[in-house]
């Protein structure tokens, strides 16, 4: 696959209107890996201009901070900033709520004032360009509930976007009960994807896939990867891998256009 | 000794509010002792924050029962309050019913208004007495829930159906003396509520009647002034610091954290290669703070007016996850911690005349420990559940700054996942030269 770096770019004399954030889970997590390739293909079938940092991006610092080191944070974020602004980059796209949530919101104050978008506030830019358009019917009459993550919906006031993609797929939109402002989290935020969870009950992401299975959905709709993999385990715990997926908004756009 | 009454009423007022201002001013001093932070940029949009929050009760009615109940009470206590004017200027000036000559008709209507509000209160609370102590609603009665706060919510309730009965005693009374033509009661005000008490006196004598009147009266003014001085020791004071704590809430998206000024300054030193390791550092008091949390007064001002504001309903721990699924954190349990140590502090500070805390117990860990710290999963379900914008989520992560940075305290596994960030540039052990290895497959 080939994918444009910011560097290969800048070398040529070139410079992309946008720039992917991949983040770490999307360049490391086997899962997640999957969701970066499938947003790439609608990036690339749609012609946007765009790059990734490649080997020159490094963690925004999200889980740092929310662990609690603010240090180690800000060592991360200013070197990404002087990065980023070595490079002019104006716009960001990210598929990562964290990284999207970060980059928008705690790096102006340190220097790194950048648009910020979320991958599914571009997929719903590029459909109402004309860009992008959604064609077939594979998700016909499909069930597909919606979880919100928290870095963007709570944090970020982004609820509208992915829900009008999902619209767009001519599937059957089914709500949580607890959803957009209410929405429960998955339990990986806050540093808490890297730790075992403190002594109770229950863990978080099977409590949330319980509420996500009250809805009897066909797919699970998630827009993070840390949150498609904390569903994909509650889903598996409950034993309905078979019968139940966990995909990631611009998997499933990916899968309508068959890319 | 005409005017016997009217100065004990006099004395009473000036002591009641004499106290409620002692009050105010300790809570001021208290919130006072917290960091500087900055909350007077956007001034139209606090305003705006405030109307629409804490005197719309916007995210009060999210809850469309509790909701619907509070504004019962909530309208009923603001309107009731204008027939206090009357009452004090009457007790003053030693008159009776000052306002019915001025007003005319329309002391009526108000009278008649201010009846059914009372009768709406009287209902609502008793509703919400049920829902504490029959239906047994689970965030009235979680962990944090247990003894003087279980107490201090009875006891508001009991207060305001003590209050609302005075009142509509007090008119009853009234009304049955008028309809005596005892002269000293002109026929003034519309009692539609009242008047159903009515058969209750009607064989006492008129001068039985007289003294209960007045002692219906003077129990309710006093019960007023009680409960004005009780508000200090109670969870109630959200009545009065709603507002500010609106006005000074945090307009900035709920996911962005604020950046330590102090630790960017060290950062940018160490990144720059000009910079020279050995020099004294300009900013002496700077390099000296505390990084995060371990006490209320390392807390900013505005985290401490959130304490106080705090009035125990739980709708921020009836969203939190963690608490959801058996943690022991509970958002509410933060916030009671803040205030109740920031008052023992407080009262500290003043009894040894010091700065200095020396009482040999902190926040963190006589408090809050760092197991419920560790729980939290920073997802703002609490900050957007509080009726009134009060922020526990600030404090989670300022003590788990603390933990981190002043005392290496982070559960291994974070800190694992920290040296992989410091080392490879991610939170797990993969090179940060195979960044790109995704194109490969």
């Amino acid at each position: 696959m080939e994918v444009p770096t910011v560097a290969a770019m800048v070398a040529a004399g070139k410079k992309p209107e946008i720039v992917f954030w991949v983040g770490c889970a999307g360049s490391f997590d086997e899962r997640a890996k999957k969701i970066t390739k499938a947003f790439i293909k609608i990036l690339s079938q749609c012609q946007v201009s765009y790059a990734v940092l490649g080997t020159e991006e490094s963690c925004t610092g999200d889980p740092a901070k929310r662990a609690g080191n603010e240090f180690l944070f800000q060592m991360q974020a200013l070197a990404n900033i002087e990065l980023l602004n070595a490079y002019e980059i104006t716009r960001i796209v990210t598929a990562c709520p964290h990284c999207f949530n970060t980059l928008k919101n705690e790096y102006p104050s340190l220097g790194g004032n950048y648009t910020v978008i979320h991958h599914t506030q571009l997929l719903k830019q590029l459909l109402e360009e004309g860009k992008l358009v959604l064609e077939g019917d594979q998700f016909k009459g499909k069930k597909i509930t919606y979880h919100d993550p928290c870095y963007l919906g709570r944090a970020n006031q982004v609820y509208e976007a992915p829900r009008s993609l999902i619209q767009k797929l001519d599937a059957e939109l089914v709500e949580m009960k607890n959803c957009k402002a209410k929405g429960l989290c998955c339990g990986a935020g806050g540093a808490q994807m890297f730790k075992e969870p403190e002594k109770g009950k229950q863990d978080i992401n099977i409590r949330r896939t319980e509420e996500a299975l009250e809805t009897s959905p066909d797919i699970i709709a998630a827009a993070c990867p840390f949150c498609n993999t904390m569903l994909t385990d509650g889903v598996k715990n409950k034993e309905k891998s078979e019968q139940i997926q966990v995909k990631d908004i611009a998997e499933l756009i990916a899968e309508a256009q068959d890319l | 000794m005409a005017y016997l009454p009217n100065l004990i009423f006099g004395l009473m007022l000036v002591g009641a509010l004499a106290l409620f201002v002692r009050n105010i001013n300790r809570i001021r001093k208290n919130i006072a002792l917290g960091r500087p932070m900055d909350r007077n940029d956007q001034k139209a949009a606090r305003w705006k924050n405030m109307a629409r929050i804490a005197l719309g009760q916007s995210k009060m009615v999210t809850k469309p029962i509790a909701g619907l109940l509070h504004i019962v009470v909530y309208i009923g206590f603001l309107f009731i309050n204008i027939e206090l004017l009357e009452i004090v200027l009457d007790g003053l000036l030693g008159s009776h019913r000052l306002f019915a000559p001025i007003l005319g008709n329309f002391y009526n209507v108000l009278i008649a208004a201010f009846e059914w509000f009372a009768l709406g209160v009287l209902v609502v609370v008793v509703i919400f007495w049920c829902r504490r102590n029959v239906l047994r609603i689970q965030r009235f009665c979680k962990a944090e829930m247990q003894g003087w706060p279980k107490w201090d919510a009875d006891l508001i309730l009991y207060f305001e159906v003590l209050l609302m009965s005075l009142f509509l005693l007090m008119n009853a009374t009234d009304l049955s003396l008028q309809l005596r033509g005892v002269e000293a009661y002109p026929q003034v005000g519309s009692f539609p509520i009242s008047q159903i008490l009515l058969p209750l006196f009607e064989g006492l004598p008129t001068p039985t009647l007289m003294s209960l009147e007045r002692t219906f009266w003077w129990m309710h003014i006093v019960g007023i002034f009680g409960f004005l001085n009780y508000l200090y020791y109670s969870k109630h004071l959200h009545i009065l610091l709603a507002f500010p704590n609106t006005y000074f809430a945090n307009l900035a998206p709920k996911g962005a954290f604020a950046n330590n000024p102090v630790v960017t300054q060290e950062v940018k030193l160490m990144l720059d290669p000009n910079a020279d390791p050995y020099a004294t550092p300009v900013n002496d008091t700077a390099a000296n703070q505390k990084f995060g949390a371990s006490e209320v007064t390392d807390l900013h001002w505005v985290q401490l007016i959130n304490a106080y504001t705090c009035t125990e309903c739980g709708r921020c721990t009836s969203q939190c996850p963690a608490n959801l699924t058996g943690k022991k954190l509970s958002p509410r349990k933060i916030m009671m911690d803040t205030r109740d140590r920031l008052t023992e502090v407080a009262a500290h500070l003043r009894q040894t005349k010091s700065t200095e805390i020396t009482d040999g117990k902190q926040l963190l860990g006589d408090y809050i420990t760092p197991e419920e710290l560790w729980a939290c999963t920073s997802c703002n379900a609490c900050v957007e559940a509080c009726p009134v914008d009060i922020d526990p989520l600030s404090i989670i992560m300022d003590m788990r700054q603390y933990l981190v940075m002043e005392q290496s305290a982070a559960p291994t596994a974070l800190n694992n996942m920290m040296g992989n960030i410091e080392n490879n540039g991610a939170p797990w052990p993969f090179n940060s030269q195979d960044r790109m290895q995704w194109t490969q497959l």
